[in-house]
């Protein structure tokens, strides 16, 4: 030890949890380290990516906190800096997200109250077989549970089928998928929008500027997602397209089972980030082993730093939400056009998203970023969007459910600084994921009591 | 009329609160978080009391008209109660985050103090408070409709509008005055600042009746205001000093001397 630390005056100073804690957080720390803390920080570092959603702040105290043992303490007072500094970004990354995910709340919620098609039923996605007309209470509540098992294991299986062709490596297979996809939403889906906003107000277009318009938006929106193109027109289409998503699902689940489907995707989300053969963490370790990103958009990225082919293997954020977000995609295809292939049958499931997958980006020279996956824009924007088409003329659920949703972005982060200082990494991650799933199933318990509630009041 | 309602009606209600947010939150990442986490508490607060009255309108008889309006009040007091209980819980959380806060700052103070945190706790209650009592007000005054045509009181909106604006800024010096009297542990000013909630929510029983409702609640409002101000430190003296927009030079060689000396040294 003493031969790291040369000439400080701090050399004696005791390397507790704090200072270590505290210490090196820049990617060149590693290379202080001596093999064994290597790996140890490699692990650490690979801990932090599968913890899907629990880092929202720059603080990557816990990431560095294995692998800076050896470091001279001199650096702790820059450390002490740095710290400060990145909790003021931490908060204002949280405040970052806190606007986007409003914006697409907002969109969703005005959607709902003035459109009237995204709440008439008409019909369901075959992957919610059971009707909910049912005479009777229990039968009602039977059915929606086993519409969730279904929507559940669709989405099991083509995580896992993800999982297989990126471990196989059919890349090809993946970026046709999402381009497809995308394809979809940007042009149908949008189209569909539309139209229905158009007969609402009562505005009549002709086809040819529809074409026009519709074409433009698409073109330029499959450009900016998957290519490059300003950073603000980017997050704008990513927040349509998050959005278009979550009406789509607002309007063809049920309401029973949209509500079971919502707290079993927050279960499954955790289980699918802590069980050790869990497909999540199995996708996200293969990235990290093969050092190097997955898939291109469908992260919503707050930095400049975001492109398609970067460098930085940031990877575990998107597979989980590009998953589920073509899933979606394509299960809304299906159910309107069921003649497609069989391959675009499998792949249809749930979009609603597997957990939010939020990590930092890692220390580039530029301003950090932060990164929020689709799904969970989508999981949110239903969870808001169904309170808001349910409680019918009731503003009260719907706030508090967006209350209970800002919080749950935000928790996240003052647990991370917490569990910094008391709790070691792994812990503070498997802390950190429980607590997110939590509070996302305890917003989603509240807005449903919340709902029974209203409804027995009337 | 519908707009013009709705607009006037969201601009008294929430003028104060939406320029209070603006000057003074939304500028400081911790600060907003602050107040989403205050309005998380104070929902929860609700939630509780909202489900100790259903479970108490249920339990009884449901004919009886006297005994529904007396649990109605019970309600009422039992969430003013639950509220004041969830400002402490937020006090007490708060100032946990602030020894975090300072223990993980460079130079041992956190970037925001346990004043600053009371006035934006204070304010979160308000808000949310005042965003639930009135929006659904709002949103029936943009459609079409005449108020009161069954004859009831034709100034319902104006005067939620402004019960709603009276109920945020007394949650804000509510916020700072329970803060302080938690620090320094003057529990009569506590039970003050109860005893004025309840007060408050006793006298909107009064309310077609509202020049006896809301103007003693303005009353109260005003004296809680000055209170708070005192009790945040303020004073005649730094009114005028406001005012007069005086620079205070000297204090800064006084900050430069009580620098430390740098570490490397």
């Amino acid at each position: 030890m003493i031969t790291f630390m040369n000439n400080s005056d701090s050399e004696e100073e005791p390397c507790n949890e704090r200072t270590s804690l505290m210490s090196a957080e820049s990617p060149s720390v590693p290379s202080y380290q001596d093999g064994l803390q290597a790996s140890e920080a490699g692990e650490a570092q690979a801990h932090r990516k599968r913890r899907t959603g629990s880092s929202r702040s720059p603080n990557n105290i816990a990431d560095g906190e294995m692998s800076d043992s050896g470091v001279p303490v001199r650096e702790s007072t820059l450390e002490n800096e740095e710290e400060e500094l990145t909790l003021k970004y931490g908060a204002k990354h949280v405040i970052m997200l806190f606007v986007p995910v409003t914006l697409c709340m907002i969109v969703v919620v005005a959607t709902i109250k003035s459109v009237r098609f995204y709440t008439e039923k008409n019909g369901q996605l075959i992957y919610t077989p059971f009707s909910e007309d049912t005479p009777s209470v229990g039968q009602r509540l039977l059915n929606s549970v086993l519409n969730t098992i279904i929507m559940i294991s669709v989405i099991v299986v083509m995580t896992v089928f993800l999982v297989l062709l990126y471990k196989y490596r059919c890349y090809k297979f993946i970026h046709g998928w999402l381009i497809l996809s995308s394809l979809m939403l940007l042009f149908l889906f949008t189209y569909i929008y539309l139209g229905e906003v158009l007969k609402t107000y009562n505005v009549a277009m002709d086809y040819p500027t529809l074409f026009l318009v519709i074409w433009n938006f698409g073109a330029v929106g499959m450009i900016c997602i998957h290519w490059k193109g300003p950073l603000q027109l980017q997050q704008a289409y990513l927040i349509m397209i998050s959005a278009l998503m979550a009406l789509v699902f607002i309007k063809y689940l049920p309401e029973w089972s949209a509500w079971v489907i919502l707290g079993a995707i927050s279960i499954y989300d955790l289980m699918a980030v802590l069980c050790p053969k869990g497909p999540l963490r199995m996708l996200v370790e293969t990235a990290q082993e093969r050092n190097e990103p997955i898939f291109p958009a469908l992260i919503y990225s707050s930095a400049m730093m975001w492109t398609v082919g970067m460098a930085k293997p940031d990877t575990a954020a998107r597979g989980p939400s590009q998953q589920t977000w073509d899933a979606a995609e394509d299960g809304r295809e299906n159910h309107r056009s069921p003649s497609h292939g069989d391959s675009q049958m499998s792949e249809t499931r749930s979009p609603v998203p597997t957990r939010p997958i939020t990590s930092l980006e890692e220390l580039e020279e530029e301003e950090r970023g932060v990164k929020l996956g689709l799904g969970d824009f989508i999981f949110y924007s239903v969870l808001v969007g169904k309170a808001a088409a349910t409680a019918s003329g009731d503003w009260n659920t719907t706030l508090a459910c967006f209350v209970a949703i800002l919080i749950t972005l935000k928790t996240g982060k003052v647990l991370e600084v917490h569990a910094a200082v008391y709790w070691s990494p792994p812990v503070k991650l498997l802390i950190c994921a429980v607590h997110q799933d939590l509070s996302a199933f305890i917003c989603w318990i509240s807005t449903s009591y919340i709902m029974v509630l209203e409804q027995n009041v009337k | 009329m519908g707009a013009a309602v709705f607009f006037g009606c969201a601009g008294i209600a929430f003028g104060p609160a939406l320029a209070l947010v603006l000057l003074t939150v939304a500028a400081e990442p911790l600060r907003v978080i602050v107040l989403v986490a205050g309005a998380f508490f104070w929902l929860v607060s609700l939630l509780l009391a909202s489900l100790i009255w259903f479970i108490s309108v249920h339990l009884s008889d449901r004919e009886d008209a006297k005994l529904q309006y007396g649990l109605l009040i019970f309600g009422a007091a039992v969430s003013v109660l639950l509220q004041e209980a969830f400002r402490f819980a937020y006090f007490k959380l708060l100032k946990k985050a602030d020894e975090g806060l300072a223990t993980i700052s460079e130079d041992g103070r956190s970037p925001i103090s346990l004043r600053q945190m009371a006035y934006v706790s204070g304010l979160s209650f308000g808000i949310i408070s005042g965003v639930f009592s009135v929006i659904n007000i709002l949103a029936d005054s943009i459609g079409p409709g005449i108020v009161g045509i069954h004859g009831d009181s034709p100034y319902y909106f104006i005067t939620s509008a402004f019960l709603t604006m009276a109920l945020v800024l007394l949650h804000t010096f509510w916020g700072v005055i329970f803060f302080d009297a938690c620090e320094k542990r003057r529990y009569w000013c506590l039970g003050l600042v109860v005893a004025s909630h309840l007060l408050t929510s006793g006298l909107t029983f009064l309310n077609p009746w509202y020049e006896a409702s809301l103007i003693p609640i303005f009353i109260i409002t005003l004296c809680t205001g000055l209170w708070a101000f005192f009790t945040a430190g303020g004073s005649f003296h730094n009114i005028l000093k406001c005012l007069s927009c005086k620079q205070e030079d000297d204090s800064r060689v006084m900050m430069y001397s009580a620098l430390q000396v740098p570490f490397e040294d």
